[in-house]
């Protein structure tokens, strides 16, 4: 009963700690209202220790023990305040966020910048009941401190509450504040662990002409585009013309290996994440293979092509696929 | 002027700086040094008040503790230490018979503080090595609390602080760990002061203190025999400082009532048993004739109930009383330095409503002692019939016709002592000539009795205290005359007037050796040591003397009702302005950016006006082309202030007057 009091408790007071409008705008600077203060259990101890030697001091009529206690007292003040400059005008941007599989551990880089002349050490950033990441920001610099979380499902992965804190220095006193700030992770489903081979055997599979035909033969040439892998330029036409419009070599292959991935093509008894399982699992197939792919789920098309842009481009659609429009808003980067 | 805003670069540090946190961390070899150092310099000035084997044990621990910081070894088992505990424990109880207390204590914080170090595993660990520290830091002033143990605290507490810092960062080096704590410190002192002067203060003890000081401590006896006070001449240990409140008296004014002696058994002058009798002096005030003397004695601890004051004294310290012969007593022993006021009135008069059993006690003689002695005082007392005063006048002259000398070095007395030395050898110190003028004002059967104190003293001219050493010791008498009652007689005036006139160098004979401070010579080195106590006498009085007393005393003079009510009041206030005008200063850096970022702040600001935010990642060509293509009507300026800015930003050698250039474009620019 009482922890579940103390939780409801703090999670009040972090709701009223956070009143900021969400998605939290960005830069985030911890200006002074809403960065926190209070003693540690050390902090506590100290001060459990000042009342013992003050009271030696006054049994004893120790005048330099008065001194003593008091100095240490002056201490424990100002060390409330080192602790909360060490923290307080931080500034956090979010930074980069790859997307990762269902299943891996989401990365978050946070961007901490210092604009001060003096260092701010061990800053810590955690989630809830996580144990913390621990950074030194040195004057003047941009550090960035990375944030894994379990990835477990598809979809977009927000960036949970992160208590940023410090004890520095002298571990007496605790200041902390919360962020939240507006950051995804993509996650992309896992792929299905025995998936059925691809589908070559269907209408998925166009232009079957070519078929048994060796994937480097030379077809032909067309004119060069940016997407082209440099290793297919036709380099010998581009020393013979004098204009320098370079061209692409095209090889029978490529066309022979253009393969559709159809939402209907897996098999039908599959459930949706399972489909979407076998999908991904295609998908990285063909994309290892170095085909060009297209995507065909009910409500998104990708034409055929290659690269990562496009490899990304398909697993997005596979993560996003049928999930709440709550989860898609933010789906376009 | 050179534009210096260059090292406002920024630097983007790898992501491989980002140092995972282990809340598990053990404490690290650096930090182990640390909390080394601070547990050696709270131990170093408690070494010599620790019994032997405690010291040696706790210093092979220190020397076994830096060798596994050394070698890196591993920390003993814990069974090892718990037992270690035990065996110290026990050692201390044997030695003290008794585990609480002020030195048993110590002794027993000192055997946790060296175990602690071995057993450095947690944060936690170090945190409680740093509490004990500061708990044996505390525990040196039960031993001395001089000006120079306060600056050797000063830096044991730095050093325990660093380690603290250390605790939570060990990579800065010794040097910058030094200079934080020292920042901290320094930025505590205010507090400290503050604290110090307005924090309400309480008279302890608030529980009974366990154990007798047992220190032995220079000074009067209760008890005088011959060469008893001699002795004392050898010690130029204070015995207590005065500060009058008008200008000095004379110096043969200056006579310290100390002990009253009646009982003599032939040998020996002794104060009576008896309690206190007043808490009042049972003398009126209106017989004074003179002007009254107002001072602050300060009085060095003797361990004994005795108390000095000029004569006569007219008001009481508190929790002291008078004597039936106007000793002063304190109800406790003088353990600590203690500080009083008194009003003196030098002429009054006193003594005149004694019970007889007083008089009849300052009559008692031992049978058959020092023939020659009774013999002459029944003479007078068979010339002069009833007149005590005529038969005091007559011992004077006595005294003064026998050409007596004043030394130190009096030659031994057999068991006639008075006899001897008035007629014999004739040499001898105070208390030769106060116990046979008392001794024969006795035989003459005119009451008597001797008075042991101090006479004199001398200014220090640096702080015009008036200090009164060991060798300022004297003994006198006193005579019971009707009308008058007790009257101070001093027959070492006879002999060597300059001994209460000016002091007692002068008259003794210059062969004679005396502690350094009472010769008259070394002007110089004497001029340093009247500095030095002058030092010290301050310290004292107001840092170790600093009572509730001297609190209300300062509080008044600074015009404050010395209530604890508006202490509180008046130290919250203070403490809240200090922490106040702490914060300022230490959060005021915070806006010192560089002026090419601010000017650069001001640029972006106005386009966020309009709608075009600046994104971290653009350039200020990426920015100024997007603002422009929004804003064509600026996009000369526009463009104009991106170049300025990053000349000044990236350019090898910018142009000085790029940043006054750069403000006054984006002053220009009205969007």
């Amino acid at each position: 009963m009482l922890p579940r009091l103390r939780h409801f408790l703090h999670e009040r007071f972090v709701r009223w700690a956070l009143r900021v409008p969400t998605p939290e705008p960005t830069p985030i600077t911890l200006v002074q209202r809403r960065v926190y203060v209070l003693p540690t259990r050390v902090g506590l101890a100290f001060a459990v220790a000042l009342i013992t030697i003050f009271l030696g001091a006054v049994n004893y009529n120790l005048s330099l023990g008065h001194a003593l206690v008091f100095w240490l007292a002056g201490l424990g003040i100002v060390t409330i305040l080192h602790t909360f400059r060490n923290l307080v005008q931080l500034t956090l941007r979010p930074g980069r966020c790859p997307p990762v599989f269902a299943g891996d551990l989401a990365s978050f880089d946070l961007l901490l910048e210092n604009t001060r002349r003096d260092a701010r050490i061990n800053m810590q950033l955690s989630f809830s009941g996580e144990p913390p990441v621990e950074i030194d920001l040195p004057a003047h610099t941009t550090n960035t401190a990375t944030l894994t979380l379990p990835a477990t499902q598809r979809g977009w992965l927000a960036l949970p509450r992160v208590t940023v804190e410090t004890t520095w220095p002298l571990g007496l006193i605790r200041a902390w504040s919360y962020i939240a700030p507006d950051m995804r992770c993509l996650v992309y489903p896992a792929p299905a662990r025995n998936a059925p081979p691809l589908p070559w055997n269907s209408e998925a599979f166009q232009g079957a002409s070519n078929v048994g035909q060796g994937a480097d033969d030379f077809a032909g040439l067309r004119h060069h585009q940016p997407a082209d892998p440099p290793r297919h330029v036709a380099w010998k036409a581009a020393a013979r013309q004098d204009d320098g419009k370079l061209q692409t070599k095209l090889f029978s292959g490529q066309s022979a290996q253009e393969l559709w991935l159809d939402w209907d093509a897996a098999p039908s008894a599959l459930t949706t994440e399972q489909r979407i399982a076998c999908l991904t699992r295609w998908l990285l197939d063909a994309d290892t293979a170095g085909m060009h792919w297209g995507l065909r789920l009910p409500s998104v098309r990708l034409a055929p092509a290659q690269g990562a842009a496009h490899r990304a481009a398909g697993l997005q659609a596979l993560a996003l696929y049928a999930l709440p429009a709550a989860s898609r808003a933010h789906g376009t980067p | 002027m050179p534009p210096d805003y260059k090292r406002w670069r920024y630097t983007h540090y790898p992501p491989h700086h980002v140092l995972m946190a282990r809340l598990d961390r053990p404490v690290s070899r650096r930090q182990s040094q640390w909390l080394l150092l601070a547990a050696v310099t709270a131990f170093a000035p408690l070494a010599t008040h620790m019994p032997v084997w405690l010291t040696l044990c706790v210093g092979v621990a220190f020397v076994w503790r830096a060798w596994l910081i050394q070698r890196g070894g591993r920390l003993p088992p814990r069974w090892l230490l718990v037992s270690l505990v035990v065996a110290g424990s026990l050692g201390v109880f044997f030695e003290y018979r008794s585990l609480f207390g002020r030195t048993p204590g110590i002794a027993l914080l000192l055997i946790f503080l060296s175990l602690k170090l071995m057993e450095l595993r947690a944060p936690r660990d170090a945190v409680v090595t740093v509490l004990l520290c500061y708990f044996l830091i505390l525990g040196q002033f039960l031993f001395t609390q001089t000006l120079l143990t306060a600056l050797m605290t000063c830096l044991a507490v730095v050093i325990t602080t660093a380690a603290l810092l250390a605790a939570n960062n060990d990579r800065p080096t010794i040097k910058q760990q030094f200079e934080h704590a020292g920042r901290l410190l320094l930025q505590a002192l205010p507090f400290m002061l503050l604290l110090f002067i307005l924090f309400p203060r309480v008279n302890g003890p608030l529980w009974g203190l366990p154990e007798d000081r047992r220190t032995a401590l220079s000074g009067l006896t209760d008890a005088m025999a011959p060469g008893t006070i001699a002795q004392l001449s050898q010690s130029d240990a204070i015995a207590f400082r005065v500060a009058f409140t008008g200008a000095a008296p004379a110096q043969s004014s200056l006579y310290w009532r100390g002990l009253v002696m009646p009982d003599f058994d032939g040998r020996t002058w002794r104060v009576s048993q008896t309690r206190e009798a007043y808490t009042t002096p049972p003398y009126a005030e209106e017989s004074r004739r003179s002007k009254p003397i107002d001072y602050e004695l300060t009085l060095e601890p003797h361990g004994k109930r005795w108390l000095f004051a000029l004569e006569f004294p007219t008001t009481l310290p508190t929790e002291s009383g008078l004597t039936r012969d106007y000793q002063l007593l304190s109800r406790q022993p003088v353990r600590s330095r203690m500080r009083y006021t008194q009003r003196a009135v030098p002429d009054i008069r006193k003594g005149l409503t004694d019970p007889p059993e007083v008089l009849q006690e300052s009559l008692a003689l031992p049978k058959n002692s020092n023939p020659r002695t009774r013999a002459i005082a029944i003479s007078w007392r068979q010339r002069h019939g009833d007149n005590d005063a005529a038969i005091v006048q007559a011992a004077e002259d006595f005294f003064s016709r026998q050409l007596l000398r004043y030394t130190l070095n009096p030659p031994l007395t057999g068991s006639d002592s008075v006899d001897e030395f008035l007629f014999d050898n004739k040499r001898g110190f105070c208390e030769h000539f106060a116990s046979a003028f008392a001794f024969a004002l006795r035989a003459a059967g005119v009451p008597a009795r001797v008075v042991a104190g101090y006479q004199g003293g001398e200014i220090n001219p640096v702080d015009g205290f008036l200090v009164v050493r060991q060798y300022d010791a004297h003994a006198w008498t006193e005579v019971w005359l009707a009308k008058q009652g007790w009257v101070r007689v001093d027959p070492t005036a006879i002999a060597a007037p300059r001994r209460i006139d000016s002091s007692l160098a002068t008259a003794i004979p210059a062969d004679e050796t005396l502690p350094f401070l009472a010769r008259n010579e070394m002007a110089w080195l004497k001029a340093i040591r009247y500095q030095i106590d002058a030092v010290t006498n301050g310290w004292n009085q107001w840092v170790l003397g600093y009572d509730p007393q001297r609190q209300r005393d300062l509080l008044t003079r600074l015009g404050l009702d010395a209530d604890w009510r508006n202490m509180t009041a008046l130290l919250a206030v203070l403490c809240g302005t200090t922490l106040l005008l702490l914060t300022g200063w230490v959060l005021r850096q915070r806006e010192r950016i560089d002026p090419v970022r601010r000017a650069w702040r001001r640029f972006t600001a106005k386009l966020a006006k309009r709608g075009i935010v600046w994104q971290p990642w653009e350039g200020p060509d990426t920015l100024a082309a997007r603002a422009a293509s929004q804003l064509p009507l600026h996009a000369t300026k526009i463009h104009a202030i991106a170049r300025s800015y990053a000349r000044l930003r990236y350019a090898a050698h910018p142009p000085s007057a790029g940043l006054v250039e750069l403000n006054q474009y984006i002053r220009d620019l009205s969007l």
